[in-house]
């Protein structure tokens, strides 16, 4: 049997559940012994492979490139799982929807800048009008709430999901 | 001193490749055919600076933890101080401290994270290493000893976060007027008792990196090899601090441009720039004007800036460090090794405090309502000088937010960087993996946190463009 492939995705989070992810200390190092890191912040390989078998999404939809990616990330993985409160709820990302895109680059780049006040429009991937959860776009197969959710509950997860068990999330908790 | 601004007006990037990755660099060519200029560009913005706008000030400590989730405790401390100021309050000294406490773990599993996690595989692999190796799964299989080291240090930090603030990422601990709950003696000797191992594993860490500095010497000379000021916080005596301290920014030439100044008016030395190819702005030292103003700031900075670190370890790394490198190295590859030092200076300096007899004492916290509209939090973040500058109205609903955040303050020199290093690199039009992983590499050293530095977040998902004179695209690499 061919070992699991394993993948990690940030969108528009602040990383804190790739931080809890490493924070299964030794326990990451079991986790990518019995799996493939395939494509991660983690390492070096940057385009997104075709047959993942699970990939941890985390931070919410935000920009055209995390529209790209996540739909290329759920076309090319058989279990998708939103990763922490983003992804699941949109959570911080998504406290601008209220307000809009334009006020927040009007603030940033005109209000708060000293010389060439000007939102930067070349190069740079567009907002979207509003920062969505991940299911907003695309399937999503199991959902890992938390703030960041802990190590413990990340290696349970992901314990289960490699022995291709039914995940347990149970102790999962919003803002935790 | 550098061409950017005349050939910027030349450069036409494709609309296509600008949908490619979170951040990118391009790289462009003259008539000749030789590198005239290269960009770093960062892509993703969030927007803290309005989100916040109508919502009480109490929330934004926990509010701006969530800028970052590496260095969220950073975030905090800045934030909690910023609120001290509209409270009007000093926090009681033990507040303080145990806040210094949380800073400092803060610092040390930021810095093993950068270096042991993401910097190190370079450094045992080579840059011309293989890159499905070049990461921690290949670390830990290669250098067993090595990994486990860097998630022991890592865990140090982690663990004493946790333990003070009941979680390792987003702990809602520091609050406005001090900390949220005293220090028992259990915690106090738990934490005391993990302080051996993580100094022996961090000096068998410096010891390799030692060993092994004299491999690098080609890249230690083009990784952003080039004079320019270091800022950094130190206290009255001129030693590091990383939690309260005074600024102090010393000149390319070694003279001192400010000394142990009040940070808080930091709009009259600093000023903000924004390019509109990066969502990322670049600070400048106002006095010398944009882009000449750089700059750069984190743990070479603090090493560069400060007369000493004040603890005995670290002090006797730092001289070795000067007696190696010089009193002010100027490349920024010597990040990594200032890092390890940075590292040692913490576990160090946090068990000084916690050894301190009044560590225990139960008063952490003052409490008042809203006394002032204004108030500025800085500190030192592992990646540099973080600053939080808020106005709130007579109920303490916050009006406005400005934000200036370590990698801002390094982003001109990274951007100078990134061109030494293509110029040296990059012949012709032909572009090869080493290549991209030095230019990738020589951002590492700065380990900018672009999750904070835009207030959003950007996975590094590089892609390198040679652009001809006419803005052609000639060849393009990405992983």
């Amino acid at each position: 049997m061919t070992r699991p492939r394993l993948a990690t995705v940030w969108l528009d989070g602040c990383s804190g559940c790739h931080m809890s992810f490493l924070d299964m200390d030794e326990r990451l190092l079991e986790i990518t012994e019995r799996a493939d890191l395939v494509h991660s912040p983690l390492v070096d390989q940057k385009e997104y492979p075709e047959g993942v078998d699970v990939c941890l999404v985390e931070g919410a939809v935000s920009t055209e490139d995390d529209l790209r990616r996540i739909r290329q990330v759920r076309a090319r993985t058989r279990i998708l799982v939103s990763f922490g409160d983003c992804a699941v709820t949109a959570n911080v990302p998504g406290l601008r929807n209220p307000i809009g895109p334009e006020p927040l680059l009007q603030r940033a780049y005109v209000e708060n800048a000293t010389l060439n006040r000007e939102p930067p429009s070349q190069v740079v991937p567009g907002l979207l009008p509003r920062s969505l959860p991940v299911h907003k776009y695309v399937e999503v197969d199991v959902f890992l709430p938390g703030c960041p959710p802990s190590a413990d509950l990340i290696y349970q997860a992901l314990d289960d999901l490699l022995e291709g068990r039914e995940p347990r999330t149970g102790d999962a908790r919003f803002g935790r | 001193m550098t061409p950017r601004r005349h050939v910027s007006r030349e450069i036409v990037i494709d609309p296509v490749t600008r949908i490619e990755g979170h951040s990118k660099i391009t790289i462009h060519l003259d008539e000749q055919g030789e590198v005239a200029d290269a960009r770093f560009h960062v892509t993703q913005f969030r927007g803290f600076e309005r989100i916040c706008q109508g919502r009480p000030v109490h929330e934004l400590p926990s509010i701006m933890a969530r800028i970052c989730g590496i260095c969220p405790v950073s975030h905090l401390v800045a934030s909690s101080k910023a609120c001290d100021e509209i409270l009007a309050v000093s926090p009681p000294p033990v507040g303080a401290d145990l806040r210094r406490v949380m800073n400092l773990a803060q610092l040390v599993q930021s810095n093993a994270l950068s270096f042991f996690h993401l910097s190190s595989p370079d450094l045992l692999f080579g840059f011309d290493g293989d890159p499905a190796s070049r990461n921690i799964v290949g670390l830990a299989r290669e250098n067993p000893r090595l990994a486990r080291d860097g998630i022991g240090v890592r865990r140090f930090g982690q663990q004493i976060i946790e333990w003070l603030g009941g979680k390792r990422i987003h702990p809602a601990w520091v609050v406005p007027g001090g900390v949220d709950a005293p220090l028992t003696a259990e915690v106090r000797d738990r934490i005391l008792a993990t302080v051996p191992e993580a100094l022996a594993a961090t000096e068998r860490a410096l010891d390799w990196y030692k060993s092994s500095l004299a491999r690098w010497e080609e890249e230690a000379a083009r990784f952003g090899d080039f004079p320019s000021a270091f800022m950094a916080l130190v206290d009255v005596d001129g030693t590091v601090d990383t939690y309260d301290g005074l600024l102090r920014v010393v000149g390319a030439d070694g003279r001192l441009l400010a000394d142990r100044i009040d940070p808080r008016p930091y709009w009259e030395y600093l000023g903000e720039a924004v390019e509109p190819w990066s969502y990322l702005k670049s600070v400048y030292w106002r006095q010398h004007g944009y882009p000449d103003g750089v700059y750069r700031v984190g743990s070479l900075a603090r090493l560069n800036v400060a007369d000493r670190l004040g603890t005995s370890r670290a002090d006797a790394e730092l001289e070795k460090f000067r007696r190696r490198l010089g009193r002010l190295p100027s490349s920024s590859f010597h990040y990594h090794y200032a890092r390890l030092i940075d590292i040692l200076y913490g576990i160090e300096r946090i068990e000084e405090l916690l050894l301190g007899p009044e560590i225990l004492a139960p008063r952490v916290r003052s409490r008042a309502g809203v006394n002032r509209n204004e108030g500025v939090g800085v500190a030192e973040a592992p990646r540099g000088t973080l600053i939080h500058h808020y106005r709130v109205d007579d109920d303490g609903i916050v009006q406005w937010v400005n934000l200036v955040i370590a990698t801002g303050h390094n982003n001109l020199a990274m951007n100078r960087s990134v061109l030494q290093v293509a110029r040296h690199y990059v012949k012709g039009d032909q572009l090869e993996e080493p290549m991209l992983n030095r230019v990738e590499a020589v951002i590492r050293c700065y380990d900018p946190c672009l999750s904070c530095s835009t207030h959003a977040v950007g996975e590094m998902p590089l892609r390198i463009e040679l652009l001809a004179p006419d803005g052609r695209l000639l060849a393009a690499l990405q992983r």
